[in-house]
């Protein structure tokens, strides 16, 4: 996973609450077996619609998403980060977002930076009044910038560490084969496998 | 110390634990379907690391099936299943694929077969793997990064949940379900409302519910935020368990039953937040809008917008309307629909079927609606044959399918037109969720049924008598 420590891009504002995982990328997007090229499924329904903020030419290359509350509810799809990812965005700013969709965003190297409601609001007018505003994001001192603006973000302490070392979890957990197989040991004998009964 | 139920199943199952990291979890079953599995597999064999254990992981095809009978005749589609083919037999990995007689939808199956079992930690690239959590079992939903790591090493780095117990007491007045208590709650505590917190289901309307109407509620935990659900298991866990195929045998299950009943939260326990429902106040509750907290009694009028305080709200609720096509103030029982679809993860269970069952017998579909009822297994589907179900539905005008996810989602050719309007038993109501521009308001089967006969929303009461 690449290192992340400070980035500085067009920040678009998205002023909606309860952007779903569905709105994110559609479901006729998920049936890809391959990992990239997801972009064209990015909020495929509302980019249909012209006034759309990301068919704006003022955020062309945008790289931070600033939206309203509950960003990435409902499905698990790991997919609707890959698509913001694969569309450019290394950001994604909201006063609140679903578990699973920031534990995949930890995962895959996106950002998610929590916001207060106030401080959210107020990302979203700065950007608003002049639209193509760039913010800059700074994992090290969690903190972003804006039109001379600073606010604090929260992010969990492990995948700030892990974001910032560039770590593969799964090679983390690997070092610690010795108690899983000491686990798997002690495990009860009534617990069921899947090989057919 | 006291715990919850949750934190009893997350301690037994810490592999590590280290300050300022977060715990290492094992995972008793990792369920796999065709969607979010690919990616995961490609990652094994970029590593060169093997599937640790196939023992304790199952795989179904449900996301992409066709429900009429006939190969898969999308090519995207058709790739991705036999992918997941080539991927199980790869790796060594039960799979139970279209046409075998324990296909089904994956939170549908494992229960079935009685593979999901109290105490055990589940999970799945399925955010609806909250299902699980009615019999006890700590099962949530994850991402493919997530599924790659459990294929890998069985386990998962995982911060501490906080516990919330939703309280649900007293009698459901006849023609409410489970389906509508889920629904209440979520309009209650809001999407986001559960958010970082596994939810215990309590109460003497919790113990009075089977295991598939705990199912429904457990299911749908994820639509108010909460990463899990669960229900502490008792007897009705046990007799639904008892003498399914992957249930434990003789002494071991005695063994087990031992166990399972010290899976309660204890007396003196806390829970980080409470919620309490009085089951006797609920009526059948439908949604008007594009998220699941945005229902209301389906007595009520569609909700004027600028009646709600929160400007999020407000906006949410203007887009909605706007998205649904429906006007503030409208009774719910006059919005008409054009489509009725029963199934699901949520609610394609053999109990829910008996249900329509029951209000279609005698009576007719409405001209006006097509109706599609999709067991959520092929042993659903054989149960229901068995007591004459299809027989019903098909005479009433409904179509009777395949095992599926259906329209619950858009992936498969069941899906609503641009403009088009059901009453769906599944559990999201999300802009296009069913299909591009479709529109849908959620409902319990019993809700569904009635309305597939009047052609409006409405409720078994507003029938007149077959």
């Amino acid at each position: 996973m690449e290192k992340f420590t400070t980035h500085t891009g067009i920040a678009v504002p998205l002023r909606r609450s309860n952007v779903d995982t569905d709105q994110i990328i559609p479901a006729s997007y998920l049936k890809r077996v391959t990992r990239t090229g997801f972009e064209d499924g990015l909020f495929a329904a509302w980019r249909a619609d012209p006034g759309f903020v990301l068919n704006s030419p003022a955020y062309a290359g945008a790289s931070v998403l600033v939206a309203g509350a509950d960003f990435g509810t409902g499905s698990s799809r790991e997919h609707a980060v890959w698509a913001l990812m694969d569309y450019g965005f290394r950001v994604v700013v909201s006063p609140r977002f679903a578990d699973i969709f920031r534990g995949n965003s930890g995962k895959a190297g996106l950002l998610t930076a929590a916001v207060s409601d106030g401080d959210g609001e107020l990302l979203l007018k700065l950007l608003e009044e002049q639209p193509g505003a760039s913010a800059t994001v700074d994992l090290q001192a969690k903190t972003i910038e804006c039109r001379g603006v600073v606010v604090p973000f929260d992010v969990d302490d492990y995948v700030r560490w892990r974001l910032l070392e560039g770590l593969d979890d799964i090679a983390l957990t690997l070092r610690h084969a010795d108690l899983i197989a000491d686990f798997e040991s002690r495990r009860p004998a009534y617990l069921p496998v899947t090989t057919p009964a | 110390m006291a715990g919850t139920l949750a934190e009893k199943v997350w301690a037994a199952h810490v592999v590590r634990s280290a300050q300022g990291e977060p715990d290492l979890l094992y995972i008793d079953l990792h369920l796999l379907h065709e969607v979010t599995s690919p990616q995961a597999f490609d990652g094994l064999r970029l590593t060169g690391r093997p599937l640790r254990r196939p023992d304790l992981t199952l795989a179904t095809e449900d996301h992409n099936v066709p429900t009429l009978p006939g190969p898969i005749e999308d090519p995207t589609s058709r790739t991705q299943v036999e992918t997941l083919r080539r991927n199980c037999a790869e790796f060594g990995v039960q799979l139970y694929p279209m046409g075998d007689a324990k296909q089904g939808i994956v939170h549908i199956i494992s229960p079935e077969l009685g593979l999901t079992q109290p105490g055990m930690t589940i999970v799945c690239g399925d955010s609806h793997t909250s299902t699980h959590g009615a019999f006890g079992a700590l099962a949530f939903g994850i991402g493919t990064s997530e599924v790659e790591h459990v294929m890998a090493t069985q386990t998962l780095p995982l911060a501490p949940f906080k516990t919330m117990a939703v309280h649900v007491d007293g009698a459901l007045p006849p023609g409410v379900t489970s389906k509508d208590v889920i629904l209440a709650v979520i309009a209650q505590i809001g999407t986001g409302g559960g958010q970082g917190y596994v939810i215990e289901y309590r109460g003497s309307a919790v113990e009075a519910m089977s295991m598939e109407a705990r199912m429904t509620m457990c299911n749908m935990s994820i639509e108010a935020g909460a990463r899990a659900g669960m229900v502490a298991p008792d007897e009705t866990t046990f007799s639904y368990l008892q003498g399914r195929p992957h249930a434990p045998q003789g002494a071991q299950w005695d063994a087990a039953v031992a166990a399972w009943r010290g899976l309660v939260s204890d007396a003196d326990a806390t829970y980080d937040a409470q919620v309490r429902i009085d089951a006797a106040s609920l009526t059948p509750f439908v949604t008007w809008g594009t998220n699941p907290a945005q229902g209301a009694p389906l007595g009520a009028a569609v909700p004027d917008p600028e009646s709600f305080a929160d400007e999020g709200a407000k906006l949410a609720a203007h887009k909605a309307l706007e998205y649904m096509g429906l006007s503030a103030g409208t009774p719910l029982r006059e919005v008409a629909v054009d489509t009725v679809f029963v199934g699901s993860c949520t609610n394609g269970r053999i109990e829910d079927l008996r249900v329509v069952a029951e209000i279609l017998r005698g009576r007719r579909v409405a001209d006006s609606v097509r109706m599609l009822v999709v067991p959520g297994s092929a042993q659903v589907k054989v149960q229901a044959e068995a007591e004459g179900l299809d027989a019903v539905f098909t005479a009433a005008g409904a179509q009777w399918r395949l095992p599926g996810c259906s329209m619950c989602l858009g992936m498969n050719p069941d899906q609503l037109a641009p403009g088009e309007r059901s009453a769906s038993t599944s559990n999201r109501n999300f802009e296009g969720r069913q299909g591009k521009g479709g529109r849908t308001h959620l409902v319990s089967p019993a809700v569904a049924a009635a309305t597939a006969v009047l052609g409006r929303l409405a409720a078994p009461a507003d029938l007149v008598p077959a």
